[in-house]
């Protein structure tokens, strides 16, 4: 049971990118991390970010299977 | 706040020094020469640094772990400099080696700082600043019998460093490694004082110059040095 809602978890990663330095305007679930120039060690750090938030663990093959901002929201509150 | 594994002693405890001059807080692991660390720590504060010793059997991967948390919280911060000095040799020639032997060296030459790479990386990404000097040997580059479990280590040592070093360049993270030739310290007690004639040089390094190289791969000057190997070594390997 929690109370985290989908529009806080996209608000973590979304601040998140921002810090890895994308430009997150006008960014939608839909976009990828490939069109915000997000590399796998982006994505490594986000999964860090993730756990000390949420306490939730991304292993690497997890992190595979997310292409856009939506895929990884949905995967976190799905674990949450 | 950087964290120096076998800082009780020898090139680690010399390390241990120099990155204190330098104005980093340092957390120095022993596994067994308590005694030998708080002198260490006490030198260093005396010279106005700050320290703190840990127990640490780097090759058991909760204690290592640990250490980096311990170290945390004892010096405040994360930890941003790691250097991986504990090592061990177990020599005999490879048709005596029994697997024990083989994988001790291994497991603490190798397998022991990769792990504490890998857990000390996040935060320097996070910071964007990173300083990871890995304390390799000329053996492992060269051959030298009697030593292919030190070797086949040490080897893997560099190879390691040079493969992390590309993955982490881009976060202001460095990663290197310094390859010491013959150093007087406890873990050569045995070696007889004719090895140094096979030394350009003509004589046996001391911890103070390998610690020297660590100083600067860890400075703020290294900052463009990554992925290399600094030979310390009198002209052995030249
Ligand atoms: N001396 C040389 O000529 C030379 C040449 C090339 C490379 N190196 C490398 O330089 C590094 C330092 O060597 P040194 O000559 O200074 O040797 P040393 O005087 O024997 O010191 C080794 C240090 O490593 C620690 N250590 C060993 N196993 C450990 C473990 N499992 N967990 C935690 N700490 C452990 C020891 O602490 P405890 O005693 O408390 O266990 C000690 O502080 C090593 O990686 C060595 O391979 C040395």
């Amino acid at each position: 049971m929690s109370t985290v809602t989908a529009e806080q978890v996209e608000k973590v990663v979304r601040d998140a990118l921002e810090s890895f330095g994308a430009e997150t305007e006008g960014v939608t679930l839909e976009t990828t991390f490939e069109e915000l120039d997000v590399d796998s060690l982006d994505l490594a750090e986000l999964s860090q970010i993730v756990e000390e938030q949420y306490g939730v663990v991304l292993k690497g093959d997890d992190m595979k299977q997310i292409a856009s901002v939506g895929d990884a929201v949905s995967m976190i509150v799905e674990r949450i | 706040m950087a964290l120096v594994t076998g800082g009780s002693r020898g090139i680690g405890a010399a390390a241990a020094h120099a990155l204190a001059v330098d104005g980093w807080s340092v957390a120095l692991t022993f596994r067994t020469g308590e005694r030998e660390a708080a002198e260490v720590v006490a030198a260093i504060e005396a010279a106005g640094g700050r320290a703190v010793a840990l127990r640490a059997d780097v090759t058991d991967p909760a204690q290592a772990s640990a250490a980096l948390d311990d170290a945390r919280e004892a010096l405040g911060g994360p930890v941003l400099g790691l250097v991986n000095n504990a090592g061990v040799r177990d020599d005999d020639l490879a048709v005596s080696l029994d697997d024990e032997r083989w994988q001790r060296v291994i497991d603490t030459n190798l397998t022991a700082a990769f792990r504490l790479v890998r857990d000390a990386l996040r935060p320097m990404i996070r910071a964007r600043f990173g300083r990871v000097v890995n304390i390799a040997s000329v053996v492992g580059p060269r051959a030298n019998a009697g030593q292919a479990n030190y070797a086949a280590a040490k080897a893997g040592l560099i190879g390691m460093t040079k493969t992390v070093a590309v993955e982490v360049a881009r976060r202001g993270v460095t990663v290197n490694a310094v390859a010491p030739g013959f150093v007087r310290t406890a873990l050569t007690a045995d070696l007889p004082d004719e090895v140094v004639d096979g030394v350009p040089a003509r004589r046996a390094g001391t911890p103070g110059e390998v610690a020297a190289c660590v100083r600067f791969l860890a400075s703020d000057d290294a900052g463009y040095v990554t992925g290399s190997t600094l030979y310390v070594d009198g002209g052995l390997s030249a």
